[in-house]
């Protein structure tokens, strides 16, 4: 008796590992949503900004299914991720013919997040794409929140010899500072931070980080031209790094425009709650808010709400137009090749560290990705675009206008 | 064969049973791992190496079981006592901040003072957390579980806002990508290495060859040691005080304990005193001898790397016994860091990881029914044959086996 | 300042979000009152809710269907709960260790799923909020409680259902007969193993449903851990309403309308710190119990696992 149990159980652990592991599905022919739950109940009440949104539901939610089926994996080693918009610049690399140069990252979240990690992955993605596997091999750990486990996987990838060894994590700056000393041959990376440890006469560090508050300025800009109620809401995880950058940015970016907006923001104190977010957007649009943008990994919750009232999304860390095509206006993606093309040239060239890198709008670091199938009004693209423009050529030091229009540093040393 | 005899093999196989069990969850993981093209041999072969491979990886698996052991010592004195502790990622978290705070205070002070004060100060602060919910459950019925876990979460938006303001670094403050974390504390609130302690002993015994892999360049720390010497100290204290014995009384039996006069409900709140004491140290510990700063960055798990739960898992592996927590807790802390290890070999997801943890974890819980089948009969047959059997330690079996 | 939010909108909405938050720790914790009723604690209920919330999602996925992604969800929590079960009841297994290993199971698995099907999150039409005919026209009331999805209908017609069965049906009577004293239940001739298998299975189920009512009704998207430590909030919930299912309800309700509430309160630009404001459901859960400080006795036999002729 007790054996069948055991057998039976077997059995459905077995099923579901095979499940999991079973890497490609069998090509599910895409099948049309077919709506079951009346939905002819129309869920916005809420006073729906754009009307013509409506109008394009039904096309875009067929374009979110298809390129999903179609994605087949090929290299199941290595996880994946998605490889939609990597060929954006030309990558060259000083590899020497015959030799493979091996970087490793360690992440904090999963490969998958649609965010920080995600950009990262891609950008190595991006870059294997563009030199060959034989000559660019990199190994990544992902989900090490826990920083002492991350400390030991950067000790262990700089003792494999790896050529580049990528700590993607601003919390793991404190253990890199005690690793990279033990390493002087490998070189480091380090972000997000501007600090390359170079005061502590550490050689062999890079610092990069995203400026995040460029886009954000300029999303800040056009959601100002957008907005009709004049409530503009933003979402955060907790007040750090390029999530604080960025949503400086773009409150600075709507008060340019009109300094009587107050956008709500509400740092929702989690990087991975979604519902929270959710309802945290929720209670910004009962207020009235009609374009919401929002950072980190638990912002997909809000971009449902937003797509529910017919809301506006910028987006950013990554592309998230496939989230909710009705209203994403623009999505701000980071893209690391930049600055991971010029370390590993240099890294080839013999030097190690010391250097710290930004992506920005004016290297292309930042890239300012509009969603086709969103009908953006010209003259509020033209603003966003004129924008962009000022900050790449540095009439506009968006920092700058971070501290006169908010008052930050000012007031945080209080 | 003799009785006794049988009863040898029988303990033997108790032991061997979670080896067992851990085999078999390793054999489906395997399958999962062929299954994902990856190598299992050369996954399980990096497995152990990066828990046991070298002295580098054995450091690694040591740092990661010490906070086990020591949330895991707590667990053992709260189950022990009847209560259900689940609290200790937020006991951990009120420790490292008391830790911390207590550091920064004191950038002069010298270390022989610096560190005792601060692991003093962090076992209090997790003390007063465990007690709160102790005094919840004794006088306000309110429930264990439901407070520590609620507890857990205040925890740690209470070191997110000491993060952003009191206690940030004050060349954070002025940066514009802010992170909330602490500055680096005074170097000497550093728990010493004792590496080199290592190595003069292996020399001493002739063991440390000149080339040899060293001690000293790893990064274990005093915490261990420290750690180790708790968990004997908090086996006398249970089976060896008046007050230990009442804390297993009450856990046992409170109504018994009621008539026997003890009083039910201080030993309540004691438990949970000491079970968060014991995690608040171990927060303490991580804070001093790994991270050297708090951050909000990561959340609560960058920190505490869900000691407070995993320090469960091991004391009931441990069979709640303090002792018996010790090797559980390196066993356990080797799959931790050797699970890593294996992700960064064959480069499988992360998922796949935890996947292989929670098999293990299920399977070692499971077979326990077998051990305590054969105990059961054990006692029957030391019942019926007195003389025969060392009744002493059926009858530990049978206390163990609850 | 208080003043912002006695505005009969902003009352509505946080009602409302209350509603909505308190949707998926109904279920779980519904589902935990029964396991914990007749004797078997589940703090595995996290991890059935991230399988139960990924299967549902793949399922909407690739056939549209909500109904499959119902019974997919069912189906995860099905296998679940028969796991769980065999677990702590046919291997007797230690309940809080075990269950912290169906939680690592489910978080791992949800995730490799995810990983293997999907290559970054993607998002399904999920159920659509349903405006009640004629009752959600009802001022203020209307707005509150007839505009949610079906899933949310069903998870409060759950509570009054779980408490018939459990207090009047003789299906419940066996239930609490087993978690107060199964000796005593197995001499009457009830199948103690057989009882705390239905109410396992039973609990997975609605906490698979649980997570399937954030991944394909409340957010229609799946992501890692996406349940963020809700299962462990429902299994205290259970706690708080002292195994009773309306006890339960309250509870459910309490944390998540604090919760919104203090959404609000930094929605409305009322200057509190964000971290002492998410604080508050958590310390007001537990300020709450404090005051109702009532004494109810947990199930007699609650963990232990049923040894006859003990």
């Amino acid at each position: 008796m007790k054996k069948r149990w055991l057998v039976l159980v077997l059995l459905i652990i077995a099923a579901l590992t095979l499940a999991a592991c079973g890497g490609e599905e069998e090509a599910t022919p895409t099948p049309q949503p077919t709506p079951t739950v009346e939905p002819t109940e129309e869920p916005t009440e809420e006073p729906t900004p754009e009307p013509t949104e409506e109008a394009t539901e039904e096309p875009t939610e067929e374009a979110t299914e298809e390129p999903e089926a179609e994605v087949t994996e090929e290299a199941e080693a290595t996880e994946e991720a998605p490889e939609e918009a990597v060929a954006a610049r030309a990558i060259s690399l000083d590899i020497p013919e015959g030799e493979t140069f091996r970087v490793a990252v360690v992440m904090p979240s999963t490969a998958t997040d649609l965010a920080f990690s995600q950009s990262m992955a891609t950008a190595l993605a991006a870059i294997q794409d563009a030199v060959g596997e034989d000559r660019f091999e990199y190994a990544m750990s992902e989900n090490l929140f826990v920083v002492d486990d991350a400390a030991t996987a950067l000790r262990d990838y700089a003792s494999q010899g790896y050529d580049l060894v990528i700590a993607h994590g601003s919390q793991y700056g404190s253990s890199l500072q005690d690793i990279a000393p033990d390493f002087p041959d490998t070189a480091f990376a380090w972000g997000t931070t501007v600090n390359t440890f170079a005061d502590e006469g550490i050689t062999n560090v890079y610092a990069y980080e995203a400026r995040s508050e460029q886009g954000g300025y300029v999303f800040g800009v056009m959601a100002a031209h957008l907005t009709q109620s004049n409530v503009i809401g933003v979402v955060g995880p907790i007040e750090t790094g390029d999530a604080k950058l960025y949503i400086d940015g773009f409150v600075a970016g709507v008060k340019s425009v009109n300094p009587d907006i107050d956008p709500i923001v509400n740092y929702i104190q989690s990087f991975g709650d979604l519902a929270l977010a959710a309802e945290a957007a929720d209670a910004m649009l009962a207020n009235g808010a009609d374009v919401l943008t929002g950072t980190a990994q638990m912002v997909p919750g809000a971009i449902q709400k937003a797509k529910e009232a017919g809301a506006l999304w910028f987006g950013t860390q990554a592309n998230q137009t496939n989230l909710a095509p009705e209203i994403v206006v623009a999505n701000q993606v980071y893209d690391w090749t930049v600055v991971l093309e010029d370390i590993i040239n240099r890294v080839l060239a013999g030097q190690l560290g010391g250097e710290a890198y930004a992506i920005t709008l004016a290297n292309d670091g930042l890239r300012i990705e509009y969603n086709d199938a969103f009908d953006l009004p010209d003259e509020v693209r033209q603003a966003g675009e004129e924008t962009a423009d000022a900050i790449r050529s540095g009439d506009i030091d968006v920092m700058s206008q971070i501290e006169t229009l908010l008052g930050e540093p000012a007031e945080a040393s209080d | 064969m003799t009785p006794s005899r049988t009863l040898r093999l029988d303990r033997l196989l108790d032991l061997l049973m979670p080896v067992l069990a851990t085999v078999v969850a390793l054999l489906i993981g395997a399958v999962m791992l062929v299954l994902m093209d990856a190598d299992p041999i050369r996954a399980y072969q990096a497995l152990y190496e990066g828990a046991f491979g070298t002295k580098n990886a054995v450091a690694d698996t040591l740092i990661k079981a010490t906070p086990l052991l020591l949330v895991g010592i707590g667990i053992c004195i709260s189950f022990r006592g009847g209560v259900i502790n689940i609290g200790g990622e937020g006991q951990m978290i009120v420790g490292g901040l008391a830790a911390t705070a207590l550091a920064l205070s004191m950038p002069d002070a010298r270390a022989e003072v610096l560190i005792p004060a601060c692991l003093v100060a962090s076992f209090a602060a997790g003390a007063v957390w465990g007690g709160i919910a102790g005094v919840l459950k004794a006088y306000f019925n309110v429930n264990e579980i439901l407070s520590t876990v609620m507890l857990n979460q205040v925890a740690t938006y209470w070191m997110i806002y000491l993060m952003n303001n009191t206690l940030i670094d004050p060349d954070q403050l002025t940066a514009a990508s802010r992170i909330p974390e602490t500055d680096r504390l005074p170097r000497q609130s550093d728990l010493p290495r004792i590496g080199g302690w290592l190595d003069s002993i292996y020399d001493w015994l002739g063991l440390g060859g000149a080339d040899a892999a060293r001690w000293t360049p790893t990064l274990l720390h005093i915490g261990t040691i420290i750690a180790v010497v708790f968990a004997v100290l908090v086996y006398v204290f249970l089976w060896r005080t008046t007050l230990g014995y009442r804390i297993r009384a009450v856990g046992k039996n409170p109504r018994a304990s009621r008539y026997a006069g003890i009083r039910v409900k201080r030993y309540t709140v004691l438990s949970l005193l000491l079970s968060g004491g014991f995690a608040g140290l171990a927060g303490g510990i991580q804070v001093l001898g790994v991270r050297h700063r708090m951050s909000a960055e990561g959340g609560a798990i960058a920190f505490t790397g869900n000691a407070g739960f995993n320090g469960i898992v091991a004391a009931l592996f441990g069979k709640l016994h303090p002792l018996g927590t010790i090797p559980a807790s390196v066993l356990f802390g080797a799959l931790l860091v050797g699970g890593n290890k294996l992700q960064r070999t064959v480069q499988v997801p992360s998922a796949l990881i935890t996947v292989l943890i929670s098999l293990v974890i299920v399977f070692v819980v499971s077979s326990d029914l077998w051990s305590r089948q054969r105990a059961r009969r054990r006692v029957a047959v030391a019942a019926a044959e007195p003389a025969a059997s060392p009744g002493g330690s059926a009858a530990i079996e049978m206390d163990q086996a609850k | 300042m208080i003043d912002q939010l006695l505005d009969s909108s902003v009352l509505i909405g946080i009602a409302a979000s209350g509603i909505r938050l308190a949707t998926p720790y109904l279920y779980a914790a519904i589902g935990e009152t029964f396991g914990q009723r007749s004797g078997v604690l589940n703090l595995g209920v996290e991890g059935i809710m991230l399988m139960g919330a990924f299967s549902g999602f793949w399922a909407v996925y690739h056939t549209g269907s909500l109904l499959a992604g119902v019974l997919i969800a069912l189906l995860a929590g099905l296998l679940m709960g028969l796991g769980t079960a065999f677990i702590n009841v046919t291997l007797k297994a230690e309940q809080g260790i075990s269950g912290i290993g169906i939680y690592l199971f489910g978080l791992g698995l949800s995730d490799l799923l995810f990983q293997q099907s999907f290559d970054s999150v993607v998002t399904v039409n999920g159920f659509p909020r349903i405006h009640v005919p004629v009752l959600s026209r009802i001022p203020v009331l209307g707005e509150i409680f007839f505009q949610h999805n079906l899933l949310v209908y069903i998870a409060f017609g759950l509570v009054p259902v779980a408490w018939f069965v459990l207090n009047r049906t003789t299906l419940g009577l066996k239930i609490r007969a087993v978690g107060q004293n199964p000796q005593a239940a197995d001499a009457m001739g009830i199948s103690v193993a057989r009882v705390r298998y239905f109410t396992v299975i039973l609990g997975a189920m609605l906490a698979a449903i649980a997570g399937a009512s954030l991944s394909i009704a409340l957010l229609n998207v799946f992501q890692q851990n996406m349940t963020a430590g809700q299962g462990f909030i429902a299994v205290a919930l259970v706690y708080f309403g002292s195994w009773r299912p309306f006890g339960v309800m309250a509870g459910a309700l309490l944390f998540s309308t604090v919760n919104a509430l203090q959404l609000w309160v930094r929605t409305k630009g009322i200057d509190i710190p964000a971290e002492y404001a998410s604080m508050a459901p958590y310390l007001l859960t537990i300020l709450a119990l404090v005051l109702a400080s009532q004494r109810v006795d947990q199930p007699a036999a609650l963990t232990k696992p049923f040894e006859r002729g003990e």
